[in-house]
């Protein structure tokens, strides 16, 4: 087998098998914490019998593992299990709201993702000069912040000051394309924000990286003009970083959708997580923890996998 | 204080300055902490200098009590943090073999869940108190601290004075702390300032979520919540937090930069 | 007379130092430097490190390094001063009038392309030839260079070819374009002794063969009296001597120029075994943990008291290898380590702590030898206090002692490492061994990370300490030269084997086995004319054969 295929599916392995040990973790992370969950939901004053009757119906009363492996399988044949606070199948409700989170996400990254590497490639030409000094003066203010406080912010400034779009996110099907990309412009705009600083940060760094290298100056030294260099020279040797930044990016971005859901009252995976916290709905937690997980797992996956199909070293072996 | 750049000092002032306001909040703040001392959200005037908030309290007030709380979480999660999170890192980086798969596999794996929900699962079954905030936040971390100490550690454990230390046959403790310690400080004490900007964000974004800092007791985060109503009517007493954040991570994160650039510049001869 | 091809004239290049905790200041790198060059003749650069020789040779590329600024003076290629040329005039003259061959050609090369798309690019960018005919001289200069399967050498990628294949390639690069001027940055310094000759010799022929200028950049005189018509002798950016080859080498008249000339010329008595054997290293083979070959086979040698056992190989070879099996940081898989007699533990952990006083070591790279967090003081006290429990006034004056016998001074006990130079910091590691009162050093190519004259005081002061001290060395070398300066016996290793030990005499005189021989051949000669007799030498043999 060609060693890059071996390394992908190793790779592909790996991340299968990291879902997997996710999965308990998630699991153990909310039944085998001390304390009583059932105690924990219902709270002090409960009744013994109400106790009793949710332990049966969470299945506490059998060993964990036994509880962890139908969670499991349940899982694998798409049966998320029912929701405590209204009894509806959580795989039916999460439907419509993950699809709404990654219509929000998707486009967050078609504005960000550009602009980011765009950005990363200004800085990187204008080195120490002042648009550089500027981007990164802005991206360090940025990554002070709070994702909820942006969204606070920019909601306070254009939406309430400016009147321009809605300080609420609702969008349904009844919605056309445009009339929803109005709505979630501004969340949009919010998660460009938090997200960008990073990726900017880190497409600076590897392309500096690339342009600081030894064969950058063979290439200047051949009378190469500026742009043959970095589009013959550098571009190639910095895909794979740059690549890479921008997987792990999105890996952020996923998470910090969940924020962004409440504060606009957007009707996604994150504002249905974050209810169900605090209505301690543990089924309903712990299927939201394992869907996150996996996105994250898998884009940081792919960003492996872009590396190593990058690499010339592994992909022409000796 | 010789030889310390403009921006560092700046960083210090300001630190310097949140910190004895968290640590004099009782003294500094001019009312009490959950007084009702005026109308709904009155705007700034003399005697609240910041206007009252949604029930209203006087929102300067409240801001240095929830500086307190949100400043003592952060900071004791950062200890946590730290002293577990460089404490095995070491062990791992300098035991190596089983210890160090072990550890490192466990640290990968949680590292696998994004932090954010990761806390959230657990706190959905965890009394909201604040030594649980810390106890979960300080842990979840520490896992970003190891990966640190462990990779400065390794890097270290394989130089030249090192072997030399052994070679001379001296025993474990004086190769950690020694040998590896002094050499591994510097950075550790950078990143503790970002863990710590870090650890300020989260409690900051637990809290706004409702699932951190609990009323009636104040914390910024819970500041947001407790008036971002207001923002639709125009009234930006949700945004003071964000001001608080932005200067308090900014300086701190000015104060990091310094200590890092003095340790790259301490190591010296290089590249000439 | 025509003008020269090129004539720098009262250069000044100076950059930009960033001392911690003070603001940036501008420093001079090169100041006054004056030389002209003409068609067809190889000017060699030579001086130590921080001579300014590299940023000499770009700026006639008018090319600074990293924030370096050429700041005075002018530089005429071709009859004009390209230091006023504008950016496009500039690319015009890189790449196709003066092309550069780097000093790390794996670095050199980017890893993502083809070494033909790298080679002929310049050629085909600046019009110097069609696409075809570009490829074609590449392959002709493949063959030229004696790169294997000149075909299709190009094909490949760099990281597929061997390191001196890969400085070949890049002395095609940047001959394919015909240039008037090719600047070599130190291209044999990174290869082995046996590599560095074939490649020498190729770059040799194909100047000669295209009657392309040069200006050849070293640190090693022999090497450069081998290409050279003449020779600039550079120190701290300023020009020393300025002749021709026959003139520096054979009648140098500066006393820097006749110190670099005399460099490696230290002769040292070899002493008489004396049958007391300090170490006894017999049968050892070795791997290390994970891996499936042996880097030790079979490797016996022994070393008296109080005299040098010299282990000379190339990269690869196990010479160090065996300085771990000996210090038991890599337990032998066979054989045993004797020391005065009594068996040695194989590991570490099992030996006892006079058994690691007695065997000290010094390594390659001083600078990451000495915690840079520790004084001078405490790097030399430690093994004081540690071994002899010595605290204090008295450790102090123990230091004191030491620091006098290394020649360097008193007031260096409360520095640190980063305030020495490369030459003190390996005198300060010298020291730390000898607190321990061993009897035998181990030293791992102490000297190679050093400029020759630094590195001539450090093999003196080793010499003068063994008579005082009584002190055994094994010293590990790539180098032949240092060999002969300080060894009693010598042993050379070739893939992890000792295929030749003797006392100094047995070693170095003949019959020789083949690998002997090529490497005994391969060191260069403080002489001109040196290269052509080894080649000649050669030919005949494999002719003979």
């Amino acid at each position: 087998m060609h060693p890059v295929v071996k390394l992908v599916v190793q790779r592909v392995a790996l991340g299968l098998l990291l879902l997997l040990a996710a999965s308990v973790l998630i699991f153990a992370g909310t039944m085998i914490l001390p304390g009583d969950v059932a105690q924990s939901i219902l709270g002090q004053s409960a009744t013994p019998e109400a106790l009793a009757n949710l332990r049966a119906e969470l299945g506490l009363n059998e060993p964990p593992v036994t509880r962890y492996f139908n969670w499991l399988f349940g899982v694998l044949q798409g049966d998320l299990g029912t929701a405590l606070t209204n009894g509806q199948d959580i795989a039916t409700s999460m439907g419509r709201r993950l699809s709404n989170t990654l219509f929000l996400a998707f486009w967050a990254a078609v504005v960000a993702v550009p602009l980011a590497i765009f950005l990363g490639l200004l800085s990187v030409l204008y080195r120490d000069r002042w648009p550089d000094k500027l981007i990164s003066a802005v991206s360090l203010a940025s990554i002070s912040i709070p994702e909820f406080l942006i969204g606070y912010v920019l909601m306070y400034f254009v939406a309430v000051q400016l009147g321009w779009f809605s300080t609420v996110a609702m969008i349904n099907d009844s919605m056309s394309v445009l009339e929803k990309l109005n709505a979630i412009a501004l969340p949009v705009a919010v998660l460009t924000l938090v997200v960008l600083a990073h990726m900017m940060r880190m497409t600076r760094a590897a392309i500096l990286n690339v342009m600081q290298s030894a064969y950058i100056e063979t290439a200047e030294l051949k009378g190469l003009s500026a742009f043959r260099v970095i589009f013959r020279h550098a571009f190639p040797n910095a895909i794979a970083p740059v690549v890479n930044v921008v997987m792990l990016n999105l890996a952020y971005l996923v998470v910090g959708v969940v924020v962004i859901e409440v504060v606009f009252v957007y009707p996604g995976m994150g504002q249905y997580l974050v209810d169900h916290v605090s209505k301690r709905d543990v089924p309903v937690v712990q299927a939201c923890g394992l869907v996150f997980a996996a996105v994250y797992i898998g884009l940081n996956m792919v960003a492996d996998i872009v590396a190593i199909l990058a690499n010339p070293r592994l992909r022409h072996p000796k | 204080m010789r030889g310390v750049p403009v921006s560092a000092l700046i960083g210090f002032f300001f630190t310097a300055a949140y910190f004895l306001g968290a640590i004099f909040a009782p003294l500094v703040a001019p009312y009490g902490l959950a007084e009702v001392v005026g109308d709904v959200w009155e705007p700034a005037s003399r005697t609240h200098l910041l206007g009252t908030d949604s029930i209203g309290r006087d929102l300067l007030t409240r801001m240095i009590y929830g500086g307190r709380t949100t400043i003592f979480i952060a900071t004791m999660a950062t200890l946590l943090s730290f002293v577990t999170g460089s404490v095995l890192g070491f062990l791992a980086a300098v035991l190596g073999g089983w210890m160090d798969q072990v550890m490192s596999r466990l640290v990968d794996l949680l590292m696998s869940i994004p932090t954010l929900i990761f806390a959230l699962v657990v706190l959905s079954v965890m009394p909201v108190t604040i030594p649980v905030l810390i106890v979960v936040m300080g842990l979840l971390d520490s896992t970003r601290v190891y990966r640190l100490a462990r990779a400065v550690a390794v890097d270290i454990n394989v130089m030249d004075f090192v072997e030399a230390a052994r070679l001379r046959g001296e025993g474990r403790g004086w190769v950690i702390f020694r040998e590896i310690l002094p050499n591994a400080l510097s950075p550790l004490v950078a990143e503790m300032g970002l863990r710590f900007i870090f650890a300020v964000l989260f409690v900051s974004t637990l809290s706004f979520l409702g699932l951190g800092v609990q009323p009636p007791a104040a914390d910024w985060g819970g500041i947001v919540k407790e008036n971002k109503d207001g923002i639709v009517y125009g009234i930006p007493a949700a945004l003071v937090p964000a001001f608080a954040i932005a200067t308090l991570a900014i300086s701190v994160n000015l104060v990091a930069d310094w200590v890092l650039n003095r340790t790259t510049s301490l190591k010296g001869g290089r590249g000439g | 007379m025509a003008d020269p091809l090129l004539k720098v004239r009262d250069l000044k290049i100076e950059a930009t130092a960033y001392p911690p905790g003070e603001p940036p200041q501008d420093i001079t790198i090169v100041e006054g430097v004056s030389f002209a060059l003409e068609k067809g003749r190889v000017l060699g650069l030579i001086g130590e490190s921080g001579a300014g020789k590299s940023t000499i040779g770009l700026s006639a590329m008018a090319y600074g390094r990293g924030g370096v600024r050429i700041t005075g003076g002018e530089v005429w290629v071709n009859g004009r001063d390209v230091l006023k040329l504008g950016t496009a005039g500039l690319r015009r003259l890189r790449g196709a009038e003066v092309s550069y061959v780097a000093q790390s050609a794996a670095a050199a090369f980017n890893p993502a392309r083809k070494i033909m798309d790298q080679v002929i690019e310049a050629t085909i960018i600046h019009g110097r030839a069609s696409r075809q005919a570009a490829h074609a001289r590449a392959v002709a200069l493949f063959s030229k260079l004696s790169l294997p399967e000149p075909e299709t050498f190009g094909d490949r990628y760099p990281h597929q070819v061997s390191g001196g294949q890969l400085q070949r390639a890049m002395t095609a690069l940047a001959l394919c374009p015909e240039p008037e001027l090719v600047i070599f940055d130190e291209p044999t310094t990174a290869l082995d002794v046996t590599t560095q000759i074939d490649v020498l010799a190729a770059i040799k022929d194909a100047i000669r063969d295209t009657g392309v200028a040069a200006l050849y950049i070293t640190h090693d005189l022999a090497v450069v009296a081998q290409v050279s018509d003449d020779i600039m002798v550079l120190q701290g950016g300023h020009q020393v001597e300025y002749g021709t080859a026959e003139q520096i080498i054979n009648a140098p008249r500066e006393d820097y120029t006749r110190a670099l000339v005399s460099v490696r010329s230290i002769r040292h008595e070899e002493k008489q075994p004396g049958g007391d054997p300090v170490l006894e290293v017999s049968n050892v083979t070795a791997r290390y943990k994970g891996t499936k070959f042996d880097v030790l086979h079979d490797v016996s040698v022994a070393l008296d008291a109080g005299q040098t056992l010299a282990v000379v190989g190339e990269s690869g070879s196990g010479k160090s290898t065996l300085a771990r099996v000996i210090t038991g940081l890599l337990p032998p898989a066979h054989g045993q380590i004797a020391f005065a007699g009594r068996r040695l533990s194989p590991d570490l952990a099992g030996r006892t702590r006079d058994d690691l006083r007695e065997v000290q070591m010094i390594y390659q790279m001083a600078d990451v030898a000495m915690n840079p967090r520790q004084t001078v003081g405490t790097i030399i006290g430690r093994p004081l206090q540690f071994y002899f429990g010595h605290r204090g006034a008295e450790k102090r004056r123990r230091v004191t002692e030491l620091l006098e016998k290394i020649e360097l001074g008193t007031g260096y006990i409360d520095r640190y490492p980063a305030e020495l130079s490369g030459g003190q910091k390996q005198r300060v590691c010298i020291a730390r061994a000898l607190a321990a009162e061993p009897r035998m050093i181990i030293c791992d190519e102490v000297t190679s990370a050093l400029d020759p004259l630094v590195a001539d005081g450090i093999l003196k002061l080793l010499l003068d300490l063994q008579k005082i001290e009584n002190v055994a060395y094994l010293f590990i070398t790539h180098d032949l030269a240092t060999v002969r300066a300080i060894a009693d016996s010598i042993a050379v290793m070739y893939q992890g084997r000792v295929v030749r030990y003797g006392t100094k005499s047995q070693v170095l005189s003949p019959p020789f086995d083949d690998y002997t021989d090529l490497l005994l051949s391969s060191v260069p000669e403080m002489k001109l004319g040196w290269l052509e007799e080894v080649i000649a030498h050669r030919k005949m043999e494999s002719a003979g054969h």
